[in-house]
């Protein structure tokens, strides 16, 4: 230890040096997510080649070779032979067809009127800090169908006419679709809660009832429902009594979408913990003030994410009535490639395209909303 | 507490029997079958008046009667002057081959997206990403009517072709062409060379886990069975004397223009509404199914992975033995239930006319009038076909749970 004088300690901190380039920024980050191994570097390459491939036509296509205004098919023929892209002038001129089918144009205010309102009682009924949820959801669900029902159809008091009366033949596209989708699940969530407390009774035969009615409308496909609610349904009907078709296809709708609903809310049902039972009925509250008043709102909010994702599934499902001869967004896109003054050839994609594009607009956001609820939702039952 | 209280306290238990939960359950039950049995009375009666009022015979006999339709593609034998029940038999037999083809599908495509969800490389993580959103969040009709009329049309001409597979397999506006197999006798022996492969496997990969058991000695157990599956038919074949030859399809480019193209009933043909109709529902099923395999996967701790490290196992016996068998646990339920999706989704086929159970019923309903006896059939087979799924799914989370602990 002769030497140990020599040894040099260090008395301060040595300053800090800044991490490798490569391991940090853009560079660092792409190092790892992208070319960490030469498998990996392969498959980014692979990836964005896919990538390119399917969204340069597409941009191609919808923005770069589309034609954006035009009176007819003249605008939107390729010119000089090559392929010509989406025919935008097409939607703009078919767009009020779109929304309102062959509603009659001077009465169309009556369904914005209805839109707006479903959107103005929405918005906050969906913004969970928003207050009075409690009048909006009345609102929403009870005041709001009955005045919509009125705005739709039409008014007639003691001879005067206030609305016009308009046939539901005439309702078509985006009217349509949401008519349906948005009836049947306001229709289908009292029935569901209904089922759900019946699969969960003590009572056999209760309780049988709902598994066979739940299980039967499960096992079936949308498609022969409502084929079941256009043939079938006027057979059951007394001589003489005969339903408008929009109507048929809502009850096939509401009794399907029932079925979901109700596994839906069974589910909030189990989440809840025997000791929020117990409570109750030692509160002495009995069955339906116990229901009401403990069990169905805390369960309801917990399935809010389910209730989201069954709509999702029954706005989808809705383009099915087309095969039933209803005009929705789909069906009314469908029918007016039959008019000979905007086919052309690529009418058929930019009408898909179109439709696809509401569609998904519509369901992604939902989707979006209905995770956002989750996590919320979770959190609200974190301890 | 009140006098009253305690009064009514101190007195013996005699409620009424209006509260009495037990015989209010009864009446409530007893109502509703009171409700239930008159609703299907004034149904039942309504509709007896309505057949008769449209002069409609309800009963199975139109199923003998010809059905004087033809169907552009059948598995069973089929004609102009079959019976309605035939055609039926058909439409449910297309409905069988759309599902296992879609199923099948779905499923690679599904496993394939749903692990390239969680793969560390970006791109193909986004990539997959978006694949699940755009298809899950548009409608299948509209995907099926892409497909069909949007894709299939920008095929080529009935007198034209694209080739590819080095020349076996043919699109056009006509569908997909293909070699088809023919079956010379003594080809039988390959199908039974084939299932004594199978038994074979079953049998050594038994053997071989109680070898393992025993002794911790391990088997080949793959390359045997693989050996057994695929080699046996092929030496059979060879040892049989070939009886199987492939026939090829027939493309005419010369003569007549309207000779021109494949020749009619050579060769094996899939029609375009099948095509369409399979391309859609497997690509709209695999996008669900890619999130449950993700969601499988993810439901594995990532202790498991650890535990099997530590234990050193590699990264393959560590998918192969330790993961995948617990997130098959969690996949498995939802997964059946996507395949009954898809097999009810099947009925969309209605829209492309392609012949499966509900567009033959269709035709033969508009054709008879049959509605309740053709809602009846569609209802008894798609429900017969989901209660056997769900018996299946009970099954299978009994037998997982019995394995858990």
């Amino acid at each position: 230890m002769a030497n140990s004088d020599t040894f040099q300690i260090r008395t301060e901190e040595a300053p800090l040096l800044p991490a490798p380039v490569s391991t940090t920024g853009v560079i660092g980050w792409m190092r790892k997510n992208l070319f960490s191994s030469i498998s990996n570097t392969i498959l980014t390459i692979i990836g964005i080649w896919l990538a390119y491939s399917i969204i340069a036509p597409f941009i191609q296509f919808a923005f770069v070779d589309a034609v954006w205004t035009g009176e007819n098919r003249e605008a939107c023929l390729p010119q000089d032979g090559g392929h010509s892209g989406a025919c935008w002038a097409y939607v703009e001129a078919y767009f009020p067809q779109f929304i309102y089918g062959r509603y009659p144009t001077d009465q169309t205010w009556r369904v914005d009127i209805v839109f707006a309102l479903f959107a103005l009682l929405l918005v906050p009924l969906a913004i969970p800090s928003a207050p009075f949820k409690r009048t909006n959801a009345i609102l929403f669900l009870v005041v709001l169908p009955i005045v919509s029902y009125f705005l739709l159809t039409g008014l007639v008091i003691g001879g005067a006419v206030v609305l016009p009366i308009v046939e539901t033949a005439v309702w078509g596209g985006l009217l349509v679709t949401m008519v349906i989708a948005v009836t049947g699940i306001v229709a289908s969530l009292p029935l569901g809660i209904a089922l759900a407390l019946g699969r969960r009774s003590k009572m056999p035969i209760i309780k049988l009832v709902s598994i066979i009615f739940i299980e039967f409308w499960r096992g079936v496909p949308l498609i022969t429902v409502l084929f079941m609610s256009s043939v079938m349904l006027p057979l059951f009907l007394p001589e003489g009594v005969t339903f408008d078709k929009l109507l048929r296809v809502l009850i096939g709708v509401t009794l399907f979408s029932a079925a979901y609903m109700a596994e839906v809310v069974r589910g909030g049902l189990q989440a809840i913990p025997k000791g929020q039972y117990e409570g109750a009925m030692a509160l002495g509250l009995r069955f339906w003030p116990m229901m009401y008043l403990i069990i169905l709102p805390q369960a309801l909010k917990l399935v809010i994410p389910g209730i989201v994702n069954t709509f999702i599934g029954l706005f989808k499902d809705t383009t099915l009535v087309l095969i039933v001869g209803m005009f929705d967004l789909l069906g009314q896109i469908q029918s007016s490639f039959t008019d000979p003054t905007w086919s052309t050839p690529s009418q058929g994609h930019t009408g898909y395209l179109f439709a696809a594009i509401v569609f998904f607009v519509f369901c992604f956001g939902m989707s979006r909303y209905s995770i956002f609820m989750e996590k919320k939702l979770h959190t609200g039952h974190k301890r | 507490m009140s006098v009253m209280e305690q009064d009514s306290a101190g007195a013996p238990a005699r409620a009424s029997l209006v509260n009495d939960p037990k015989y209010r359950g009864y009446f409530y039950q007893l109502l509703l079958v009171v409700l239930l049995v008159t609703l299907g009375y004034v149904i039942v009666t309504n509709t007896i008046a309505n057949l008769e009022r449209q002069n409609i015979a309800s009963g199975w006999g139109f199923l003998e009667n010809t059905a004087g339709f033809g169907i552009i593609q059948s598995l069973a034998p089929y004609s102009e002057t079959s019976s309605y029940g035939q055609a039926i038999f058909v439409g449910f037999l297309n409905t069988v081959l759309v599902a296992v083809v879609g199923i099948f599908f779905a499923t690679i495509i599904g496993f394939i997206v749903g692990i390239a969800r969680l793969s560390n490389n970006w791109v193909i993580s986004r990539i997959a990403y978006c694949y699940v959103e755009l298809i899950r969040n548009v409608p299948l009709l509209l995907q099926i009517f892409f497909w069909y009329f949007a894709v299939l049309r920008a095929v080529p001409q009935k007198r034209e072709k694209w080739s590819f597979f080095f020349d076996t397999f043919h699109l056009n506006i006509a569908g997909l062409r293909g070699p088809k197999p023919i079956w010379e006798p003594g080809a039988e022996f390959i199908g039974y060379a084939l299932i004594i492969g199978i038994v074979a496997t079953i049998a050594v990969s038994r053997w071989a886990r109680k070898k393992q058991d025993a002794t911790g000695e391990q088997f080949p157990v793959f390359w045997t069975g693989l050996g057994l599956i695929v080699g046996l038919p092929i030496i059979t074949y060879f040892v049989t004397g070939m009886p199987m030859t492939l026939e090829h399809p027939n493309f005419v480019e010369e003569g007549p223009i309207l000779r021109r193209g494949f020749e009619l009933g050579v060769g094996f043909n899939l029609i375009p509404e099948f095509l369409a109709l399979t391309a859609a529902l497997a690509i709209y099923t695999a996008a669900f199914i890619a999130e449950i395999v993700r969601a499988g996967i993810q439901a594995v701790s990532h202790g498991q992975t650890e535990a099997a490290n530590a234990l050193g196992l590699r990264q393959g016996p560590t998918l192969r033995l330790v993961i995948i068998p617990q997130a098959m646990r969690v996949i498995i339920p939802p997964l059946t239930s996507q395949y009954l999706n898809l097999t009810k989704n099947s009925s969309l086929a209605v829209a492309i006319a392609f012949p499966d159970l509900v567009s033959v019923g269709g035709t033969v309903l508009n054709q008879t009038g049959q509605a309740i006896e053709i809602i009846g059939i569609w209802m008894a087979v798609y429900l017969s076909l989901s209660l056997i799924t769900s018996a299946f799914m009970n099954w299978y989370n009994q037998r997982m749970a019995l394995v858990e602990r």
